[in-house]
């Protein structure tokens, strides 16, 4: 083992210094820095297109970076991709099972891949089998199964070989809110078991489940932590949604004022990110009310994965003028 | 390391066995092929209803058409008085063939330069291949038989051969026959496997989102192709054996090589053609887009290759791009082994292209393929 170029703390799964990835012109990953502690459930956040997919990527050791350096599970992405392979376990959002194979067969299959010991095979799969909920049904095609089925079958095939560490992407896209359910608890229980999961979700009530979340934009981490402190230090601003007669014209009279920072349009509703220490439902009524715009609805809901980013991006461009400015500044 | 290959190769026999319709058509497919080349050919050429028109009545002109009717291409049902009469039964199809035999056919014989006149019908063009091939072969083989008799009889003047047959037919290619087509198909059924199914096999894994699992696996780039190469090896010589049995059995093809020999050189041929099957991999999305692009690599050399139709036979331009379809060379081999049981001394020459063409196609094809899983 080529000890000398595996760095990285003993207690952190992830961690990278600077990782950079550039196509051509275009940086997708920034210098990004990130921590994920062994045994944690790290939710990645980031609308698509920013550099989620291209960081995973890296992670797995199938992208060289361009810049920068990176430990997962102490191993060297640049020196030992190969060696990487074999020591983390991946899911995507598309399953990759093949249909026409049964469970079984799909396991089987993958403990090959993954160099499972002949000896072990068998006893490794039957725990898989158990662990997945899919008893009864490993001579079933894995095309015949529903979509819950699929994705804890997915989940087994990723964890055959006990890894310490899994990469999922996007999971739980196209399940029913059920299986979605049912996966985050099979999840939790495997991190608090001590498998190190990074998982990338768009849903709030996913994220919240996480033990700490990284906001990704642009190739750069812009916000980090746990969901509660996210929420409540980072975020701290109430989220009013309502209901207008004349949305437009409320939208228009809503940007205006300066203690709504972010006004959305969801389907016929508004949804407002309002300034910490804004005013509630109440007084965005009061707000409309005074300029004759009537609202039959206004309620303060839980801010939305959206609804942090659309304040984290917004924070992280105003810092960057800033910064602009100041160079600017010092230049003059 | 092998425990991922075995991994992978045993997968892609169970996928196969799963896909039942594959299955069949992966055995089916060289027989049904066969039957429709080898006996389509075999029965629609003999005993084309025939015309005659003898204005000689000698008995030198009774034998020639005898030997007509004895090679059994040929039934004399009409007898006829007159060109018109020919011309309206070609006319209205009742004969396929007229022919036409001059009043001094018995004179122009004796000064060794007589000509008949064979019209064709060439409205069937398998009707009209076969008659005119077989009309000029009995045209050789009786002005062979004429010239011993007048050797005998007279002293033989001059070198030109007596009997000139003139057929006129309105469309003439070479020589066809089942035992030249059915080895033949051999190559083509080989083609068309290790192109279309070895493409298929990537393609479907890239659709369905398996290969960005294999990407992510520790599996090695070299083990993913050879894990898919082997299985659609063996499929190929599975169908090549079953296209062999039939030919021999069924079609009477003689197989006068060594067998050994023809499975070996089949694996340089599949080298260059597997390499077209994974490029043709890398250049589609879609199962769908892989089987058209495959079908396209393989009407070139299907049409081009000498298969059914001779290279000597073709535009200038057709016959280099025949020189570089490693079917054309392939076919020279399978055709040298089975039909003449030539050996390597001589099969060297059509060996050389293949290895080149192998050798630049599959490394250009695993640099591509490697290219893109990064």
């Amino acid at each position: 083992m080529e000890s000398g170029g595996d760095r990285g703390s003993a207690d952190l799964a992830v961690v990278t210094r600077g990782l950079t990835k550039r196509f051509a012109k275009v940086v997708a990953v920034d210098h990004l820095d990130l921590r994920v502690r062994r045994g944690e459930l790290y939710g990645f956040l980031g609308p698509n297109g920013a550099g989620k997919s291209t960081t995973l990527r890296m992670l797995c050791g199938i992208l060289e970076p361009s810049d920068g350096e990176g430990h997962v599970l102490g191993i060297d992405l640049r020196k030992n991709p190969e060696r990487v392979k074999s020591a983390i376990g991946y899911m995507s959002q598309r399953f990759s099972l093949y249909d026409d194979l049964t469970v079984d067969e799909n396991l089987t299959f993958y403990a090959r891949v993954y160099m499972v010991p002949r000896g072990e095979r068998a006893a490794r799969i039957g725990r898989m089998v158990r662990l997945a909920d899919l008893v009864g049904r490993e001579r079933q095609l894995a095309g015949q199964l529903s979509g819950g089925y699929r994705q804890r079958l997915a989940l087994a095939c990723a964890l055959v070989h006990t890894p310490a560490l899994i990469f999922l992407d996007e999971p739980t896209a196209g399940v029913d809110p059920v299986s979605r359910r049912t996966f985050w608890a099979l999840i939790r229980r495997l991190a608090d078991e001590g498998t190190t999961i990074l998982v990338t979700t768009h849903y709030m009530d996913e994220a919240e489940l996480c033990d700490t979340l990284g906001f990704i934009y642009q190739g750069r981490l812009i916000a980090t932590g746990s969901p509660a402190r996210i929420k409540s230090e980072m975020f701290a601003r109430p989220v009013v949604e309502i209901a207008a007669d004349d949305p437009r014209a409320a939208a228009e009279a809503l940007a205006d004022w300066d203690a709504v920072e972010e006004v959305v349009r969801v389907g016929g509703r508004l949804r407002l990110i309002v300034a910490p220490g804004g005013p509630g439902a109440a007084g965005v009524r009061e707000h409309l009310a005074a300029r004759g715009l009537g609202v039959s609805l206004a309620a303060e809901v839980e801010p939305s994965v959206e609804d942090l980013f659309v304040s984290f991006v917004d924070r992280e461009r105003k810092g960057r003028v800033r910064e602009q400015l100041r160079a600017l500044a010092e230049s003059g | 390391m092998w425990s991922r290959l075995y991994g992978i190769i045993a997968k892609e026999f169970l996928q196969l066995w799963r896909d039942k319709l594959a299955l069949t058509l992966a055995l089916f497919v060289p027989v049904a092929m066969l039957f429709i080349f080898g006996w389509a050919i075999n029965t629609d050429v003999k005993h084309v209803p025939t015309a005659v028109f003898d204005q000689s009545g000698s008995v030198e002109a009774r034998t020639l058409l005898e030997a007509f009717v004895n090679s059994q291409y040929f039934d004399v049902r009409h007898w006829v008085g007159s060109h018109r009469e020919l011309t309206e039964l070609i006319d209205r199809g009742s004969a396929k063939v007229g022919v036409v035999i001059p009043p001094d056919f018995a004179r122009q014989l004796a000064r060794k330069s007589a000509s008949i006149q064979v019209i064709v019908d060439a409205s069937d063009p398998m009707v009209a291949t076969s008659a005119t091939n077989a009309a000029a072969a009995l045209g050789a083989d009786r002005s062979l038989a004429l010239v011993t008799q007048t050797t005998q009889g007279l002293v033989l003047r001059g070198e030109a051969p007596p009997l000139d047959f003139r057929v006129r037919a309105w469309y003439n290619p070479d020589l066809v026959s089942a035992i030249f087509i059915v080895p033949g198909l051999v190559g083509a059924l080989l083609l068309q496997t290790t192109i279309t199914a070895m493409a298929v096999s990537v393609v479907r894994e890239r659709e369905k989102g398996t290969l960005e699992a294999l990407i992510v696996s520790p599996i090695r780039r070299w083990e993913l192709l050879l894990g898919k190469i082997i299985p659609n090896l063996m499929t190929a010589y599975g169908q090549m054996t079953m296209a062999l049995l039939v030919a021999h059995f069924v079609f009477d093809v003689p197989i006068r090589g060594s067998l050994v020999l023809l499975y070996a050189l089949s694996l340089v041929f599949m080298w260059g053609s597997l390499g077209i099957g994974i490029l043709v991999s890398t250049a589609s999305r879609t199962v769908p887009q892989a089987m058209q692009l495959a079908f396209l690599t393989f009407l070139p050399s299907i049409y081009l290759s000498g298969l059914l139709f001779p290279i000597e036979g073709m535009p200038k331009g057709a016959q280099y791009i025949a020189h570089v379809i490693p079917l054309t060379y392939f076919l020279r081999i399978v055709r040298g082994i089975v039909l003449k049981g030539i050996g390597i001394e001589y099969l060297w020459r059509e060996l050389l292209p293949l290895l080149a063409f192998g050798a630049v196609v599959f490394t250009l094809s695993v640099l591509r393929f490697r290219k893109q899983l990064d």
